[in-house]
């Protein structure tokens, strides 16, 4: 692997726009000359539609159950090339209802390690499915894969949850690895407070808010079109956005950090303090809006 | 009266007594909805027909008797090779209690082997706790040099990071900070154990070399005239490695013996207990990376292994289980090419005498067809001196052969008139070797203890070779290379075709004519 190579992985809740946000920063990382592979770690197989400009890439997995096992697969047949040479994978996983989808992440990425996907590339990006729940989601932030973790977030109390429980996932690796939190994220869902929310939840978790980015229709417009804002709208403000998105997290090579997960209580104290949630009073909690407006 | 104390029945005749066999034949009756007995016979002698072969080649989502286990089991077998090393499996207990009872099976040795005992809370929660309780555990009650960790199916489903654990066991004080604790991922869900074997050798190998895990800087390798040797995964290894010994020692070689695993299997009983004995000592491991060469004995036991020792600055030979005269040949001459070091005469002496041990033989093993199954080197080596010996090996098969391994075989057919007629079968299994022997008989086979069910069902007579063997002792104290080697294989196929005509000539006055004192 050369020194150059670098290794990211953006982690969320599920439809938070990982894959959505991830896809146009790589994008518009490769206008800045940098040769890309994205791993696809999310059993929908959607981390690489936008490039490709296809409904879902053939999985290392499916294409594995054909072939009737990993070793009968060549690199050619998992590995495809879409918009400005970014190389995909899509690692896959079984049906829901079945299955680990956790251990097809695994075998996935062994697979492309032992055929030699990374060579050539500055990019490795992994897009992961959720919390670390369990040892195959936290495959990408092992030893020698991915140093940086990017968390995409929103205002939102429960995308905030998972960006602290991945944090966790991500101190337990940071000390017997290298892995560091790169910065969150925060994908504009036009939440009260948000981008302040995200600042100060980036302070607390001892790193900081990379990038904000805002809300705009065109994100759908393209990704209607399967397509990055990138490739749709070039001259889009969006799409600037995504570029600056993108310088940031390429001037950020090193500078990541170990996180400093909190509780959920010191989550929810947060939460108050921006006013979002009025101080905890025991008679209003399991009542509905019309039990209180009654009560009153 | 079943049984009386007087005069004990074995359970040979005990269940061929009256009142068992009334008990067996009423239960068959009343419990087990048994087919009608002319029904039985119909389907049985449709499963040996060509129609049956075609549909049962044809399967696609089931396998009937693997030839093949699984990774661990080679993973166990690597780490046992090392001096006082405990080999270490973070899984469930019951499948190192299969890796134990294996090994001691076929070697009739002790084989020690502990597991972290991982259960179900751990499959939920990582079986992190296991192995910071478990190392702790093994080095103070075991006190071994070295702990040597490999997976089970269920570390791996759930994605236990070996690397991160050991690292935390460590700081948690489970094992002194620079005791070597080398590791392997083994799935038992993929490859065999030969895949296993390979991946712990390479653990052991990385551990040393590149540095312990990122803990001291990996070693610069200064090199020397050595030569290191890799055996593979091998049921004769107490008898090959010590021929392999004796072999260097003649030809005046420095070398060293990678997982040597001659002694730890091959203990003697002088009063003593030995936990441990033998193995390549931790010093020469590390000092192997010095080497100038390193020879593997089987090359698709050392797929990683081979290439990261090349990696690194090495010659490496890779050989497919060498048997008799031209795969000795070829051994002795690439080891005096790499070494510069003469062949002595007394091993040209034994040469010659195998050589003329096969010349009087061959009239009975010329155009024999056999049917062999095994690990992939053993089928390549195998069947290369049946071709030497005139034979013909029929069917090849090895459930853990790759398509490079076929071709490679297909390569070994075209290379003599006797491999005309022969067929390898890749991936296949003994159920599909079942219906080769019946559609296309042959007069032996060759494979594992599990040939005899093949023997039995078929009516091929089974010359034991390969692993496991559990039901005849010590042939793995007997080499199968070198010279040596060559002429104890000649001798095993010649006593079972001997056995055979003796067998089928036996009848007073009706073939006795050919019962001949002379063979």
């Amino acid at each position: 692997m050369s020194d150059k190579l670098r290794q990211i992985a953006f982690y969320g809740k599920g439809g938070i726009g990982k894959s959505t946000t991830s896809q146009n920063t790589l994008a518009a990382l490769t206008e800045m000359g940098q040769k890309i592979l994205i791993v696809g770690c999310d059993p929908k197989a959607d981390s690489t539609r936008l490039i490709l400009h296809s409904k879902a890439q053939d999985t290392v997995l499916s294409l594995a159950a054909e072939a009737g096992s990993v070793e009968d697969l060549e690199i050619e047949d998992v590995m495809k090339v879409g918009y400005k040479d970014i190389r995909c994978v899509e690692s896959g996983g079984p049906e829901p209802g079945v299955g680990c989808a956790g251990r097809g992440v695994i075998t996935s990425i062994n697979f492309l390690e032992e055929n030699g996907a990374y060579d050539g590339v500055d990019y490795v990006s992994y897009d992961v499915l959720g919390d670390v729940v369990c040892g195959g989601f936290a495959m990408p932030i092992r030893e020698n894969k991915a140093q940086e973790i990017y968390i995409v977030m929103s205002g939102e109390m429960m995308a905030m949850y998972a960006a602290n429980n991945i944090s966790k996932g991500i101190l337990k690796y940071a000390n017997s690895g290298g892995v560091r939190l790169g910065g969150l994220v925060c994908n504009e869902r036009q939440t009260d407070k948000e981008l302040e929310l995200a600042e100060a939840l980036a302070g607390k978790l001892g790193t900081k808010l990379i990038h904000f980015v805002p809300r705009d229709n065109i994100v759908q417009h393209a990704e209607l079109r399967r397509m990055t804002v990138l490739e749709y709208a070039p001259e889009s403000k969006q799409a600037e956005e995504y570029r600056q998105l993108a310088q940031k997290i390429h001037a950020n090579g090193g500078n990541g950090t170990i996180p400093t997960p909190i509780t959920m209580d010191e989550l929810e104290d947060m939460l108050m303090e921006f006013g979002i949630m009025s101080a905890v009073d025991e008679s209003v909690i399991g009542k509905s809006a019309a039990e209180l407006a009654a009560a009153v | 009266m079943s049984q009386n104390a007087e005069k004990v029945l074995d359970h040979f005749n005990l269940f061929r007594e009256p009142e068992y066999q009334e008990m067996l034949k009423n239960k068959k009756e009343q419990f087990e909805n048994p087919e009608p007995a002319d029904k039985l016979v119909q389907v049985r002698e449709w499963t040996k027909t060509w129609d049956y072969r075609e549909k049962n080649f044809a399967r696609e989502a089931l396998t009937v008797n693997p030839a093949k286990a699984c990774q661990p089991l080679g993973a166990v077998f690597a780490a046992v090779g090392f001096e006082s090393t405990m080999p270490f499996v973070h899984g469930s207990q019951g499948c190192v209690a299969y890796y134990r009872s294996h090994l001691s099976r076929h070697f009739k040795e002790p084989t020690s082997c502990v597991s972290s005992s991982m259960t179900e809370d751990a499959a939920v929660f990582g079986g992190l706790n296991n192995m910071i309780d478990g190392l702790a555990n093994t080095y103070a009650m075991y006190k071994p040099k070295m702990i040597a960790v490999s997976t089970t199916c269920m570390a791996e489903v759930i994605g236990d990071d070996l690397n991160a654990f050991i690292k935390t066991s460590k700081e948690k004080g489970s094992v002194p900070a620079e005791y070597d604790v080398p590791f392997a991922h083994t799935p038992a869900f993929v490859g065999s154990h030969i895949t296993g074997y390979d991946n712990a050798l390479k653990g052991v190998l990385s551990h040393f070399w590149d540095g312990k895990a990122g803990t001291v800087p990996a070693l610069v390798r200064e090199p020397n005239e050595k030569i290191n040797f890799i055996g593979g995964f091998d049921g004769y290894t107490v008898g090959n490695t010590r021929e392999v010994k004796r072999i260097f020692d003649l030809m005046g070689l420095d070398y060293t013996i990678l997982a040597d695993t001659s002694d730890v299997f091959d203990t003697p009983s002088d009063g003593e207990f030995r936990m441990y004995d033998g193995g390549t000592t931790l010093e020469d491991t590390v000092a192997a990376l010095n080497a100038k060469a390193t020879f593997s004995m089987q090359e698709y036991c050392t797929e990683k292994t081979l290439p990261f020792i090349a990696e690194h600055g090495q010659e490496v030979v890779a050989l497919n289980c060498p048997i008799g005269v031209a795969a000795t040949d070829k051994f002795l001459m690439e080891l005096s090419r790499v070494s510069g070091k003469a062949i002595p005469d007394a091993l040209k002496k034994e040469r010659g005498r195998l050589v003329d041990a096969i010349a009087d033989s061959t009239a009975h093993i010329h155009g024999k067809k056999f049917a062999l199954y095994g690990d992939p080197d053993q089928c390549l080596g195998l069947a290369a001196f049946l071709m030497e010996l005139g034979g013909e090996p029929t069917h090849v098969l090895a459930t853990n052969g790759s398509k490079h391994w076929a071709e490679k075989v297909q390569a070994l057919f075209d290379g003599s008139p006797f491999g005309k007629d022969c067929h390898v079968y890749a991936g296949k299994d003994l159920w599909h070797m079942r219906s080769l022997l019946f559609t296309e008989p042959v007069d032996f086979l060759f494979g594992n203890t599990y040939g005899k069910y093949l023997e039995r069902d078929t009516g091929t007579p089974l010359i034991r070779y390969g692993f496991p063997i559990f039901d005849r002792h010590h042939h793995h104290r007997y080499p199968i290379w070198g010279y040596q080697g060559g002429l104890n294989m000649l001798v095993r196929i010649l006593d079972k075709i001997f056995d055979e005509i003796d067998n089928n000539s036996n009848v007073p006055a009706q073939s006795d004519y050919s019962f001949d004192i002379i063979r």
